[in-house]
């Protein structure tokens, strides 16, 4: 594990974490929640866990977002907070 | 408080995902729109992860597989300590995909209540439901 790399990325992962939950959007809102997943996704790799890893960059990255891309679509991209 | 500090600073990981899972747990209670909760949970499960694969992290050890391990020279000795712990790994797995299909039920619910009630936000919902 290299700390430096490590650090960054979970600065990342909490900025894009926060980011998901604080924009006025919600197709904003997926895709930074995109963005969070393939963050995790890196920082299982720096940790040595590539099964996870690539587990999460198809999963957790991929399907999810567009699970919540679809569900944006069929209903509205209104949100009050 | 230099070991205090060094403690904190050490266990950084832990610290984050401390962090993840408060900030998941705020969006989840307080947050007033039902997609805005669903990413809140998602966060939550994620830093459970991110808590269990910590956990497996050794000092200078390397990804979980097998260096020589198709034989061919002699007999290896292998090092647990040469590789990181790759038992929380694969009960992670399961948790992702669990994540996934949680997830996929969670936005087909809010689909059904946003066809239903024509909103997404809660308190418009509720108030709709005392009308009735």
């Amino acid at each position: 594990m290299v700390w430096p790399i490590d650090l960054a990325i979970l600065t990342l992962v909490v900025i894009t974490s926060i980011g998901a939950l604080m924009v006025k959007d919600l197709l904003g809102a997926a895709i930074l929640f995109g963005a969070y997943s393939f963050m995790m996704c890196l920082l299982w790799t720096v940790m040595g866990a590539v099964d996870v890893a690539f587990t999460e960059a198809s999963v957790g990255a991929g399907v999810s977002t567009v699970f919540f891309v679809a569900a944006v679509f069929r209903t509205s991209r209104r949100t009050k907070d | 408080m230099a070991d205090l500090i060094s403690i904190i600073v050490a266990k950084y990981n832990y610290w984050i995902y401390i962090t993840l899972m408060m900030i998941g747990l705020y969006a989840m209670i307080a947050k007033n729109n039902l997609v805005k909760k669903i990413v809140g949970m998602n966060i939550f499960q994620t830093a459970i992860i991110l808590f269990y694969v910590s956990i497996g992290v050794k000092k200078g050890a390397t990804i979980p597989i097998l260096e020589h391990g198709h034989g061919g020279h002699g007999h290896h000795v292998v090092h647990a300590a040469d590789y990181v712990n790759p038992l929380p790994h694969v009960l992670m797995l399961t948790a992702i995909v669990v994540g996934v299909a949680t997830l996929g039920v969670a936005l087909a619910l809010a689909i059904r209540v946003y066809n239903q009630y024509n909103t997404l936000e809660e308190d418009e919902i509720l108030a709709q439901i005392r009308e009735e």
